[in-house]
């Protein structure tokens, strides 16, 4: 037996056939365990999992607006706290308090929340569910989107191709906050990623996960595709696999050789505008990026 | 029910929600073929694929999507599919 039995995330579920979120959320509370409080803001696994009034979550779990994941987390952390010194609840049990949010809830609008949890050092751990764009309403931009790909409000014509800026490196945002650990992961990569998750519960004091996480109708591509898009990501460089514990980096998956972008793009729609030259171009940046972290 | 706060007081009750009609292609899991590697357990986004007493897994057609995601992702080919007729 590889992987823990237990099912903390129920099925019947509104999300499309082949989500991700929900393999992140699935995966989370495998490696997390029952003893866990979920804080989730506004995003395509809020929305998904629970259309009141029902919930695929059997875990506590809290909604909470779009900007304010990370604050509601800190609270709920504060309280746990507060009860086991002042009435004696909980003895002897440690509680995981666990905030999901995606690229849109933490790049951007719940930027200032996140910064704040992490500095001021409340015991939680944040994961960042990133499939590149506000998937729930429409496929918008967000400041997670990577260079060149489309979007509704990036959309790729004769002016512009796609979104113009690169791809925000949160988890190196995350790690300039000096907290004791920061690691990215990939679905495609369940066992490193549940052993982050394990990893990252058993430290004390703010930690963060960014899980890439291929969408099936924002990206643009077969819905059985979901695993092996993501796993091409990793292994063509775009989305490089780290941890940063206690200011030390350490690459976790580290591909024999890498693959050109070019196998990636061409397996999606938002990216089916570009030329040959254009993905030379990402090409180059990738290899850069690459080499700067010793891939 | 409605309840203050909009509670709800039944963890996982989605499970009333049968996903299973939302199927174009049925997947189907060959357990002679089957080496246990575990993928399709892990990969399914709906955790319909589950072990039954005997080690050996079977997939819950009330809640398969049929994203085919645990027949691109075997390893030795035990499943494949075919189209939901009706």
């Amino acid at each position: 037996m590889q992987f823990p039995r237990e099912e903390l995330f129920a099925p019947g579920h509104r999300g499309c056939a082949g989500c991700g979120a929900a393999i992140v959320a699935r995966l989370v509370l495998k490696a997390a365990g029952k003893d866990t409080i979920c804080v989730v803001p506004t995003g395509c696994l809020e929305v998904m999992t629970t259309p009141y009034p029902e919930t695929s979550w059997r875990v506590p779990w809290i909604h909470v607006a779009f900007e304010n994941a990370a604050a509601v987390a800190s609270g709920v952390e504060s309280a746990i706290k507060a009860l086991k010194r002042k009435r004696g609840k909980f003895a002897n049990k440690k509680i995981n308090v666990i905030a999901i949010g995606g690229d849109g809830g933490t790049a951007d609008i719940g930027f200032q929340a996140l910064s704040g949890a992490m500095e001021r050092g409340h015991n939680i751990l944040y994961i960042m569910y990133d499939n590149e764009a506000y998937m729930n309403t429409g496929i918008q931009r967000s400041s997670s989107t990577p260079f060149m790909a489309a979007t509704t409000t990036s959309p790729a014509g004769s002016k512009i191709k796609g979104e113009d800026r690169p791809k925000k490196d949160v988890a190196m945002i995350m790690a300039a906050h000096g907290i004791p650990y920061v690691a990215t992961a990939c679905i495609s990569y369940p066992e490193d990623f549940m052993r982050k998750v394990k990893k990252a519960l058993s430290i004390e004091g703010p930690k963060f996960i960014q899980v890439l996480q291929p969408c099936t109708t924002g990206w643009g591509y077969p819905p059985h595709k979901t695993i092996e898009i993501g796993r091409l990501a990793v292994e063509t460089g775009i989305f490089p696999l780290y941890e940063i514990e206690n200011g030390e980096f350490r690459i976790t998956y580290k591909p024999s050789k890498r693959k050109p972008v070019k196998e990636y793009i061409r397996m999606q729609k938002r990216y089916r505008h570009l030329t040959d030259e254009d993905i030379e171009r990402i090409q180059r940046y990738i290899d850069e990026k690459c080499k700067l972290l010793g891939l | 029910m409605v309840t203050i706060a909009a509670i709800i007081y039944e963890p996982g009750n989605s499970i009333r929600n049968k996903t299973g009609s939302w199927r174009t292609f049925r997947p189907i899991l060959d357990n002679n073929k089957c080496v246990k590697c575990e993928n399709c357990y892990i990969f399914c986004p709906e955790g319909a694929i589950q072990e039954d007493e005997n080690g050996n897994f079977k997939i819950d057609y009330d809640y398969c999507k049929g994203c085919l995601i645990c027949m691109n992702e075997c390893p030795v080919n035990a499943i494949t599919k075919v189209r939901e007729e009706k």
